[in-house]
């Protein structure tokens, strides 16, 4: 099947400020978002993941670069000329209006017939399952419906791209795990192209077909889920995504696509060394907390004394500190009957298998 | 085993609320006692002045009943027949009054609105200077300001002036003494009144539902229209009511700038307790002015009310 690509951005740099204050909230960002995927910007606050997204939506103009929709640039467009819908972080639903009301508008504004406005609607609100709240006002309906009726909303004018700005982060925990099942289906049922926004790496995992991790305005990577959980470029995003572990060493020996790696506190292992790379000396390393594993002392591995030992259902933690100084955690899932947790205080080594670390590029 | 009387528990918590019933009353009661005095007081004497017979030199006969004040408003005897015809002087000046004022919320409502938008829209800090400058005006007494308007558009004034002198015209247009010059005697002295509370609900709008509107295609005449219009409509009924109901009563400017002639309610009613000396007649007037006044914001407010439910 061809990619098709819906949204692209070229070279995009944007810059809030000027003189000393200048911040550049994109540096010479470049993307192509596929047709029909559901990709997502993810990075901490003030990374710029939402100065690009308004930028998709026309409510920001880059300062240098261009942004394409299906092959036209569309910097020129205002936002009400851009077949592009958004739901707002805060919903922005329109407070004078019904629920219906506010689906419509987009449609009547594209001056659509009043009957298949209304048809429209209609599946609109059986989409977000809000059928019965059809007239009520949009103060008179909790969150959670804010939300669907939000997303019914901008989803009404069947646009290329639906943009969404954080749109889960004021639901409470359980609500948000339902609305991204919920995202998914809506997304798989429309054919939408999603671009969406967001800090939680949870969040953004589950949902995607492909996530740009985001840092000071620079995209760090692109790719999947599991690619930017199990094989991070930098440090920054091993930290981002998930919890980790970080190694230092030196690069023994280099062969297919393995390193052969000195780690500091000892033991030698062999790491993955992300395409394109040649590590040479001293390198980094990450290790999921999960890849660790607990053994006996005195049968190589890292040496260390169990520090903290946390239960969380499925999973138990171990703070293991390092004979070297460093912090390691092993995460490893409880098994019924299975008394796995070791005792804090006691003296372990952990193992770290081969392939399990990786090298990171700074 | 059953009994009739209450529970005990009853009695005293009854009293209790007796007693701060009471204490409520109390410390209500100034407020009750200015409202009152200060604003059913004088209700209440124009009330019974209307139905008096009136005095020969002014004032009222108190005790001597007459409805010749109430019959006045409407219709006036011919003094040598006795015959009655309808007293259209009072209609021509109450249709005057209604019309002036409306054209006069009108007029401050495309000159306010837009103005009080633009002021929401600045940045916090430059906001309050431009609402410290709609202020000014109510800093200098109104009967200077209108003799400064008049100075602006009599025939030797400086619209005139200007207006011949760019030669838009060959002869100054007369504007002083008409019902023109009221209309903008009116306006300026009024606009504030709409500026500020339309400003005061604009300010509150959320601007993202501005970007929510630009975002679901609607341009900026329609994002005026369907959103910014709708939910600055408490501002905007408070200003129309601020702007109608003193132009209806207005005095001073029309009297200034109307001259002897064009005369409106305000006028009229000051002729009955001035030189007419006719108390019962200006107090039947006023109470004519005022039940108009509230029939009027009844049918609006509830218009305005409705309109607002359905969008």
């Amino acid at each position: 099947m061809a990619e098709r690509t819906a949204v692209e951005a070229r070279r995009i740099t944007r810059i809030f400020g000027s003189g000393t204050a200048a911040v550049k909230a994109l540096d010479d960002v470049s993307v192509e978002i596929r047709a029909n995927e559901f990709f997502t910007l993810l990075g901490p606050s003030g990374c710029g993941k939402t100065t690009l997204l308004r930028m998709i939506a026309g409510f920001e103009f880059p300062d240098a670069g261009e942004i394409l929709l299906d092959g036209a640039d569309i910097a020129a467009l205002p936002p009400y000329r851009r077949p592009v819908n958004t739901v707002f972080q805060n919903y922005a639903l329109f407070p004078h209006l019904t629920v219906r009301q506010n689906i419509a508008f987009g449609l009547e504004m594209l001056g659509r017939a009043r009957a298949k406005i209304d048809a429209r609607v209609n599946e609109m609100l059986r989409l977000v399952r809000m059928e019965e709240l059809g007239d009520r006002r949009c103060d008179q309906i909790s969150g959670g419906q804010q939300q669907r009726v939000a997303l019914a909303r901008a989803l009404a004018p069947e646009p290329r791209v639906l943009l969404l700005d954080e749109p889960l982060s004021a639901l409470d925990y359980k609500l948000r795990k339902e609305m991204q099942v919920e995202l998914k289906r809506m997304q798989h049922q429309t054919g939408i192209t999603f671009v969406f926004v967001t800090h939680d790496q949870e969040e953004a995992l589950t949902m995607s077909d492909r996530v740009a991790v985001m840092s000071r305005g620079k995209i760090l990577q692109i790719g999947d889920a599991r690619e930017i959980y199990e094989h991070p470029v930098n440090r920054f995003v091993a930290d981002f995504i998930g919890e980790s572990n970080f190694l230092s060493g030196t690069v023994a020996a280099v062969h297919d696509g393995r390193a052969e790696v000195r780690l500091d506190d000892g033991p030698v292992i062999m790491a993955e060394v992300p395409r394109g790379l040649t590590p040479t000396g001293r390198v980094s390393l990450v290790v999921r907390p999960e890849h660790g594993e607990l053994a006996p002392p005195g049968g190589g591995g890292l040496a260390g004394t169990v520090e903290t030992v946390i239960y969380s259902g499925t999973d138990t933690h171990h703070r293991v500190r390092l004979d070297g100084g460093g912090l390691f955690i092993v995460r490893s899932q409880n098994r019924r009957g299975v008394a796995g947790g070791r005792a804090e205080g006691e003296r372990v080594a952990i193992r770290v298998p081969d392939g399990a670390a990786q090298i990171l590029r700074d | 085993m059953p009994s009739a009387a209450p529970h005990p528990a009853v009695r005293p918590r009854g009293a209790r609320r007796g007693r701060e019933i009471a204490r409520r009353w109390l410390l209500s009661a100034p407020a009750l006692l200015v409202i009152l005095v200060a604003a059913v007081g004088p209700l209440f004497v124009m009330a019974l002045y209307s139905v008096m017979a009136k005095g020969d030199f002014g004032d009222v006969r108190f005790g001597t009943f007459s409805s010749e004040g109430w019959f006045g408003v409407f219709f006036q005897r011919d003094i040598f027949d006795d015959t009655l015809t309808l007293a259209d002087a009072h209609l021509t000046i109450f249709w005057r009054s209604v019309v002036l004022s409306l054209q006069t919320t009108l007029a401050a409502l495309l000159l306010g609105v837009p103005t009080a938008y633009f002021i929401a829209t600045r940045p916090a800090r430059s906001r309050e200077i431009w609402l410290f400058l709609i202020t000014i005006p109510f800093w200098t007494n109104l009967l200077i300001r209108t003799f400064a308007i008049q100075e602006v558009i009599r025939n030797e004034g400086i619209l005139n002036g200007a207006l011949v002198g760019l030669g838009i015209v060959d002869r100054p247009v007369q504007i002083m003494f008409t019902d023109t010059a009221i209309l903008i005697g009116m306006v300026y002295v009024y606009l504030p009144l709409m500026v500020l509370p339309v400003y005061a609900s604009m300010e509150k709008i959320d601007f993202r539902l501005v970007e929510a509107g630009y975002d679901l295609y609607a341009g900026r005449l329609a994002v005026l229209r369907r959103i910014i219009l709708p939910l600055a409509r408490p501002g905007i009924v408070a200003g129309s009511i601020l702007v109608f109901i003193p132009s209806l009563g207005a005095y001073v400017t029309p009297r200034v700038l109307g001259g002897g002639k064009n005369m409106m309610l305000g006028n009229l009613i000051e002729l009955q307790f001035g030189p007419g000396r006719n108390w019962p007649l200006g107090a039947a007037i006023s109470i004519t002015l005022m039940a108009v006044v509230m029939l009027a914001l009844l049918v609006y407010v509830r218009n305005a009310t409705k309109g607002g439910q359905h969008g």
